[in-house]
């Protein structure tokens, strides 16, 4: 375990190098002049312009423009805007609330995705398991900002009046509860599958047959033996959603007007704020390696088979 | 209590001969003659009402994407501000949106900017994705490794991240902007799944067989590794076609799509629905359903070829 757990963090070392990379490339080395920008119609002088160039390190080579920077993120310096505010203020104004978001839609498709999906595993072909089969195909299918509209317009906000159908700027978890089942709704459709499709298989598996045959009880069969094997994949899937639900929380926090890191990230790309975008980007990447990381070894802990391959 | 009660339950402790899986095997038709798992794949798929209602709905959609004169008169670009928002009449049967563009017309041009962003990259990403995985996993040791970890790097930038990223740096976002972009982070899935089923077939007994009678490298990887790693690549290819094009009808949406002045697509149209969606929701209802639809057959198509490309799923 000790030199599986080794391994792995080492192969990230040049992930995160790369990754960083790639996203410092994305923003700064893509055409676009930032600093012209900025003055908008009354352009700026040469001196300012020049001036600036020099604050943000733009008239420096890229490689060197990007070592000042991956030396500011391991410090935790992420430098400031070009509207002159800490980048590190904006990012702890916004993290919170889409970490918040995050986990509320992380525990909604965890409980009600593997519960639906055990049910329609052990049910497999009746009328349950066919409605929720093409419910999470609908679900799957319809684009999330469809879902978040339905949801805000037709059930909730405007025509039913169960909720105000935008969130305030305190960003509580009660209003947050709405905008996370439609921040979850796919990855609960994914995990119901997953859920469903992995008790399926192990019911016909020989260890249930052998527990069934020696006279335990179904239900001690169905929750010692059959679910806990098949949350494994299950398990290892809701890890990895955890950085991608905050990846991808920027439609949702735009249709409910939720001041997190999606809103944050666009604004800024619409702005043109390389720094602030650069640096939102970096830590969604960042947070997505770790947990991908951790699922990893949290796989290997699980199904010991993963160790010696 | 409970035990004796439950034995008393059942009847024999033995399985009947006709209840054992044993049976299954023995009834197997031996003179029959043998088909490939392409040929047995598309018997299996010919009978699954799945399969036929996702192709007959993409058949479809292809036409309409080829040829969208054949089923709508109007322009969609043509647009009177005097029939703004209103509803459907004779010969247009879906209404009208803010701009007073016919919504119906604009339904069926647009099935062409999806469709054609759907196939690039999925297509692109085959091809890249297809090449790095092969070589991965066929020649192993340090390449490997190497391709491995440029494959994570590329991994950890989400999709849709990476592209709402990047596509603000593009002033002429046209189709084959957004299907590279979408393809420059698509491409690592694609390698994954190649490089693991490739590594899998690699060292099956016929691959052996071929190296034994003196066939070179080359010839094993095309002959015989890489058709028989290519299934579990095509399933994910079709899903990810409809994934791709949700992609794209989301940063149309967010407005750093597709170019809505130039090019007409759902997700732009779906944008433009947005400001009026609380009194005009059915403005927004047709291209978003034209979407889901979209997305939901290449899903299910993908569901058909998975199923009966594993013949392990098809015995149940």
């Amino acid at each position: 375990m000790g030199w599986y757990v080794g391994r792995r963090v080492l192969q990230m070392v040049p992930v995160f190098f790369g990754a960083t990379l790639l996203v410092y490339a994305l923003v700064f080395l893509l055409p676009g002049d930032p600093i012209a920008a900025l003055g908008g119609n009354r352009q700026l002088t040469p001196a300012v312009q020049d001036q600036l160039r020099h604050t943000y390190h733009l008239d420096q080579p890229f490689f060197v423009q990007y070592f000042i920077y991956l030396r500011g993120i391991i410090t935790l310096n992420f430098g400031t805007s070009y509207s002159g505010r800490p980048v590190l203020d904006v990012m702890q104004e916004a993290f919170p609330v889409t970490i918040r978001l995050a986990l509320l839609a992380l525990l909604f498709e965890a409980v009600f995705g593997i519960g639906a999906g055990l049910i329609a595993g052990l049910r497999r072909g009746g009328f349950f398991d066919a409605t929720l089969l093409v419910a999470s195909l609908v679900v799957i299918a319809v684009p999330i900002f469809v879902i978040g509209f339905v949801v805000q317009i037709v059930f909730f906000g405007v025509k039913l009046g169960w909720i105000n159908p935008t969130v305030g700027p305190e960003a509580t978890w009660g209003q947050l509860i709405v905008p996370a089942l439609v921040l979850g709704s796919i990855s609960f459709a994914y995990v119901l599958r997953l859920t469903r499709d992995s008790v399926t298989e192990n019911m016909s598996a020989d260890w249930v047959r052998t527990a069934t045959a020696k006279g335990l009880s179904r239900r001690r069969v169905v929750t010692t033996h059959v679910l806990r094997n098949s949350l494994i994949p299950v398990v290892t899937f809701l890890g990895a959603d955890l950085g991608a639900l905050m990846a991808g929380a920027i439609i949702t926090e735009g249709i409910f007007n939720i001041p997190g890191v999606g809103h944050a990230l666009y604004q800024a790309i619409i702005r043109g704020e390389g720094p602030t975008v650069v640096s939102i980007v970096t830590v969604l990447v960042v947070i997505y390696i770790l947990t991908s990381l951790l699922v990893d070894l949290l796989y290997a802990v699980l199904d010991p088979r993963i160790r010696y391959v | 209590m409970s035990e004796t009660a439950l034995r008393a339950e059942q009847v024999h402790f033995v399985a009947d001969l006709e209840e054992t899986p044993l049976s299954a095997t023995d009834q197997v038709d031996e003179s029959a003659p043998p088909g490939g798992l392409w040929l047995e794949a598309w018997r299996t798929l010919r009978r699954r009402p799945l399969f036929i209602v996702s192709s007959v709905i993409i058949l479809l959609l292809v036409v309409v994407a080829l040829f969208p004169g054949l089923f709508a008169t109007q322009d969609p670009t043509h647009c009177v501000l005097q029939n703004s928002l209103k509803g459907g009449s004779s010969g247009h049967p879906f209404g009208f949106d803010l701009q007073g563009c016919d919504i119906y017309s604009r339904v069926i041009y647009g099935a062409r900017a999806s469709v054609s962003v759907g196939v690039l990259t999925t297509t692109i990403v085959v091809l890249i994705g297809g090449t790095i995985g092969a070589i991965a996993g066929y020649r192993g040791g340090w390449l490997d490794s190497v391709l491995a970890r440029f494959t994570d790097i590329f991994f950890s930038v989400p999709l849709l991240l990476g592209a709402i990223t990047c596509m603000q740096a593009f002033p002429d976002r046209t189709v084959w902007v957004v299907a590279l972009v979408l393809a420059l982070f698509g491409w690592p899935q694609i390698a994954r799944i190649m490089r693991g089923s490739v590594i899998s077939v690699r060292n099956a007994e016929y691959v052996t067989a071929a190296t034994a009678l003196g066939a070179s490298r080359t010839k094993i990887l095309l002959r015989h590794v890489l058709p028989n790693a290519i299934p579990p690549v095509i399933v994910i290819a079709t899903v990810s076609l409809g994934a791709f094009i949700g992609a794209e009808a989301t940063l149309s949406f967010l407005g750093i799509g597709l170019n809505p002045a130039t090019t007409v697509s759902w997700g732009g149209d779906i944008n433009q629905a947005q400001n009026v969606l609380r009194s005009n929701p059915s403005v927004l209802l047709y291209p978003a359903a034209a979407l889901s639809l979209t997305v939901l057959s290449f899903i299910m198509l993908g569901d058909a070829v998975r199923e009966a490309l594993d013949p392990k799923s098809r015995k149940r």
